[in-house]
């Protein structure tokens, strides 16, 4: 099986770094007092993802990271019932390469889904056992025993024996069996309930420990210097622009890749900023103006065929009515609050990186690739950062981080600017959308047809800043993630043809945020679903519901209609023409995610002030069936973020360039949604404890444009079709009708 | 080398020897007292996340060079404000309510709060948006600090 061995300086500074940095509970105590030289990390072995301490608590070993998400406290919780111990007695330690499984990246909402079930799998399996020893020890048979609270007891009555006392070195030797069983839900603790988030007291009183907080003995500050074009080339660096700076280590240039250390952070942002570089021109992005023609005119690679029912040509030839609309969705950055940041620690021939990183595994193969070291001389130490919501720089920074710890031979810090941020960060790729519907003389869709004009490639791992500019080993497909899922539709129309043309490319360097791809397919499904019922004078509940045969659908839909207070009638209710200012409307909007899981419905109430062309989400309500739920409040937190951070992306985010670069780096050029502009969020959940528990983490996201774009058409009579919705865009459709 | 600075932080005297006088306040915070409460989120005074109190009124410490506070300003952290053990109302809220997701907003949500709160204890939802317009928040928590703050404000 493979293991990674810990050098006994690893174990051991790690526990001094532990110590220093209260990450007391980021490394075991079995791999501290060096009793253990390796450590599982296989995907079909229980030690893997669990150990048990001497004083009888469990460790779990989580691949998949808490991104500020809650997912720490929902696998605290998964394990706990699991193993039958208190939630006080169960630790989760994440993504550390040496210590925990490759669950795989933590993104797609997969979290809870696959590892979270991993783990419980894990745990079920390891119970069994502890139940088998017991019953050895004690000669009663296994199903005369019961766990609870760590112990292993006869059902009859007595003391049993604990687990600790079951399993002396804590290790379990023992294959992952996913049929082992698993609880009856009945009996379950703490799944199911709002268990308080572990992770939020520390972060209220300043006692948490994020990416940015970590400091090692020794340890320098670095920052990069970037092209003031993309793909610019460094032609020269005048090295004496900054010398003579007090506490500034070394100028670094590898390639095009610059950088500074300096013994303070604050020296090394003003040596940054004073260093002379030079760099040639390069002009390499098109016209912002001219985006859309540009995507339109990019090389196709190939084309993903997502649904082919009947035939949709013939099938719109013969329609009595035809409708033709096209959607465009514009590029967006993540936006992390604070930048990315890292530390690395050059060893020797090894590298150590502590990483705020969605995906530690990925990024040591990465980091591996880059410095053509063996991936087991690479570590990649998981710690909190601030929210990245997809592949935002984390990964970036580590290998900034990398390239210049090893240019000195010391640990180095780098913590990105704001303007690195948001102007390197990887980006959501602009997305286009034709579609095209036939209707019958009853309004209903005999014919849907659509293309998508986006990048080629899927998930993956996104090329690294630092290995592209210095020259070094690194990917060179695109990966914008899995942004085919949601083009094809859930709905039961006789003839449909939904198309991908992957792009060869797509201007700015992609990867994934929240809900890549559902998103923009999901905006423009559902609003050009609006704008066939809207031209068969059919309320839009009803005409979703003539369309769907799917039970959990149906009632995701019935129930926001419900909560909503939804009037049946067509839209629009005003027109355009009506002369009050401000006019309200609400909007209907269906997701079933990726066709397979789980299903959200929401209705957006919004203002729309026809003088100056404002929109105002003012309240969006949301139904989500999402199987069955680990921890309510932690998916209601998840839910209010999805629908305020896309009210943002809709209604102001756009990120803006020139033929050279990102110009939108800072939140004056880039801004969100603030509060005053916050809706107010009333939603119901479906609970189904006895069903799989689905992804939570982004689907909700996914509704959330196009039940804006219809409660705007419902409000004023204008159909929205381009992301974002911005003043200028709605006053200038209205001047013109 | 550099010069030697007297502040008051949370409380406690303390020098700080630094190259430039004029470093921002909230590096001086962070890398030379080993506070964690303010946080690096733009250093341009757009976002918020660097909020400390000096003299009662919120400063964003990323702007605020060490060389304009006098010596006997009080400066304030996350860290002064309440501890577990008996933490401000604000912070008390905060955790009722469950208020933060990734959390990395939340010390410049806290800190505004607690100073707008005291100048003025009784404040409409209106007006709490209003005090934290200019505090940004990416994960999308802003429901949930709103109502923080409401409870905070009822039990203060
Ligand atoms: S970090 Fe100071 S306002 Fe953003
Ligand atoms: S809680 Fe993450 S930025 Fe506010």
């Amino acid at each position: 099986m493979p293991t990674t061995q810990l050098s006994r300086r690893h174990v051991l500074q790690g526990g001094a770094i532990i110590v220093g940095f209260s990450l007391s509970r980021s490394l075991p105590t079995v791999a501290a007092s060096g009793t253990a030289p390796s450590k599982a990390v296989a995907l079909d072995e229980v030690d893997s993802y669990l150990a048990l301490e001497r004083d009888g608590s469990a460790i779990v070993y989580s691949g998949k990271v808490d991104l500020g998400t809650g997912v720490q406290t929902a696998l605290t919780q998964m394990a706990a019932d699991e193993l039958d111990l208190p939630l006080s007695r169960v630790r989760v330690i994440q993504g550390d390469t040496a210590l925990t499984p490759d669950q795989g990246p933590t993104y797609g909402s997969l979290s809870i889904q696959n590892g979270g079930t991993q783990i419980r799998a894990a745990a079920a399996t390891a119970r069994r056992k502890l139940v088998q020893l017991a019953s050895e020890r004690l000669g009663t048979p296994a199903d005369a025993l019961v766990t609870r609270d760590g112990r292993v007891t006869p059902a009859a009555g007595g003391e049993g024996i604990a687990y600790a006392d079951l399993l002396k070195d804590g290790h379990f030797s023992l294959k992952l069996d996913k049929d082992a069983p698993s609880k009856n839900p009945d009996a379950f603790s703490f799944v199911g309930k709002s268990v308080a988030r572990l992770d939020i007291p520390a972060k209220i009183y300043a006692s948490s420990t994020y990416m940015q907080d970590v400091k090692l003995p020794g340890m320098l500050h670095g920052r990069v210097i970037r092209p003031p074009a993309i793909e610019a080339r460094l032609t020269a660096v005048d090295e004496a622009s900054v010398a003579g700076m007090p506490g500034l280590v070394k100028v670094v240039r590898e390639g095009d890749f610059l950088g500074v250390v300096a013994t303070s952070e604050w020296t090394a942002i003003k040596a940054a900023e004073k260093l002379s570089a030079t760099w040639s021109k390069a002009e390499t992005l098109p016209e912002q103006s001219r985006l859309w023609e540009h995507v339109r005119a990019t090389p196709v690679v190939k084309e993903d065929v997502t649904s082919n029912v009947g035939d949709a040509d013939a099938a719109m030839s013969k329609a009595a009515r035809t409708l033709k609309a096209t959607y465009d969705f514009a590029i967006h950055t993540h936006g992390s609050i604070g930048p990315s940041c890292a530390v690395a620690e050059p060893e020797g021939d090894a590298l150590t990186v502590w990483t705020a990183s969605q995906m530690t595994h990925a990024l040591r193969t990465q980091l591996s690739a880059m410095f053509s070291l063996p991936p087991d001389k690479v570590r990649c130490i998981y710690v909190e950062g601030s929210g990245c919501y997809g592949r935002n720089g984390h990964e970036d920074a580590a290998a900034d981080a990398a390239i210049l710890a090893r240019a000195v031979g010391k640990p180095v810090r780098v913590q990105w600017s704001r303007a690195d941020e948001h102007g390197w960060d990887p980006k959501g790729p602009p997305t286009l959308i034709d579609l095209s519907a036939g209707l019958d003389d009853n309004g209903a869709v005999t014919a849907w047809s659509s293309q998508f004009h986006i990048p080629v490639g899927a998930a993956g791992s996104v090329p690294l800043v630092a290995a592209t500019l210095a020259g070094l080993p690194h990917e060179t497909a695109l990966a914008p993630g899995n942004i085919v899922h949601n083009s094809a539709i859930p709905y039961g129309f006789p003839n449909v043809k939904t198309v991908c043309r992957r792009l060869a490319t797509t201007p700015l360097r992609p990867s994934w945020i929240r809900t890549p791809g559902r998103m923009q397919n999901t905006f423009a499904n559902e609003a050009f679903f609006d704008e066939c019922a809207a031209a068969a004078g059919v309320d839009p509940l009803d005409y979703r519901l003539r369309s769907l045969a799917d039970a959990r659908g149906t009632e995701v839909l019935r129930r926001v209609a419900a909560l909503a207070k939804w009037e049946s009638r067509p839209s629009p209710k005003g027109d355009a023409k009506d002369q009050g200012d401000v006019q309200t409307g609400r909007g209907l909007s269906y997701v079933k995610y990726e066709l397979y899981r789980t299903y959200v419905a929401a209705v957006a109430e919004v203002e729309v002030e026809r003088r100056t062309g404002m929109i105002r989400a003012k309240r969006v309500f949301v139904v989500q069936d999402c199987g069955q739920i680990i921890n309510p409040d932690g998916v209601r937190n998840q839910i209010e973020g999805n629908v305020i951070q896309t009210v943002s992306r809709v209604l102001k985010e756009e990120v803006m360039f020139d033929r050279s670069r990102v110009t939108s780096t800072d939140w004056a050029s880039y801004p969100i949604l603030t509060f005053p502009e916050v809706p107010e969020i009333v939603m119901e959940l479906i609970d189904r404890p006895r069903d799989k528990p689905w992804g939570a983490g982004e689907p909700s996201a996914a509704v959330i444009p196009a039940a804006i774009s219809n409660a705007v058409f419902d409000a004023i009579g204008l159909r929205l079709r381009s992301v974002p919705f911005t003043p200028e865009k709605v006053k200038t459709a209205l001047q013109r009708t | 080398m550099g010069q030697s600075h007297s502040m008051t932080i949370n409380g406690r005297s303390l020098d700080v020897r630094l190259d430039d006088p004029d470093t921002p306040l909230l590096y001086v915070l962070r890398n030379e007292v080993g506070l964690r409460g303010p946080r690096f989120g733009c250093g341009l005074g757009q976002c918020g996340a660097c909020t400390v109190h000096v003299d009662g009124q919120i400063v964003r410490s990323c702007v605020t060079p060490l060389s304009s506070l006098k010596p006997e300003s009080k400066i304030v952290t996350l860290e002064g404000l309440g501890t577990p053990e008996a933490p401000h109302p604000v912070q008390a809220a905060f955790v009722e309510e469950q208020a933060a997701q990734c959390g990395y907003c939340i010390n410049g949500m806290i800190m505004t709060s607690a100073a707008f709160l005291n100048d003025k204890p009784k404040p409409s939802e209106a007006e709490i948006r209003q005090a934290l317009a200019g505090n940004l928040c990416r994960c999308g928590t802003h429901a949930r600090i709103v109502r923080a703050v409401q409870r905070a404000a009822t039990s203060l």
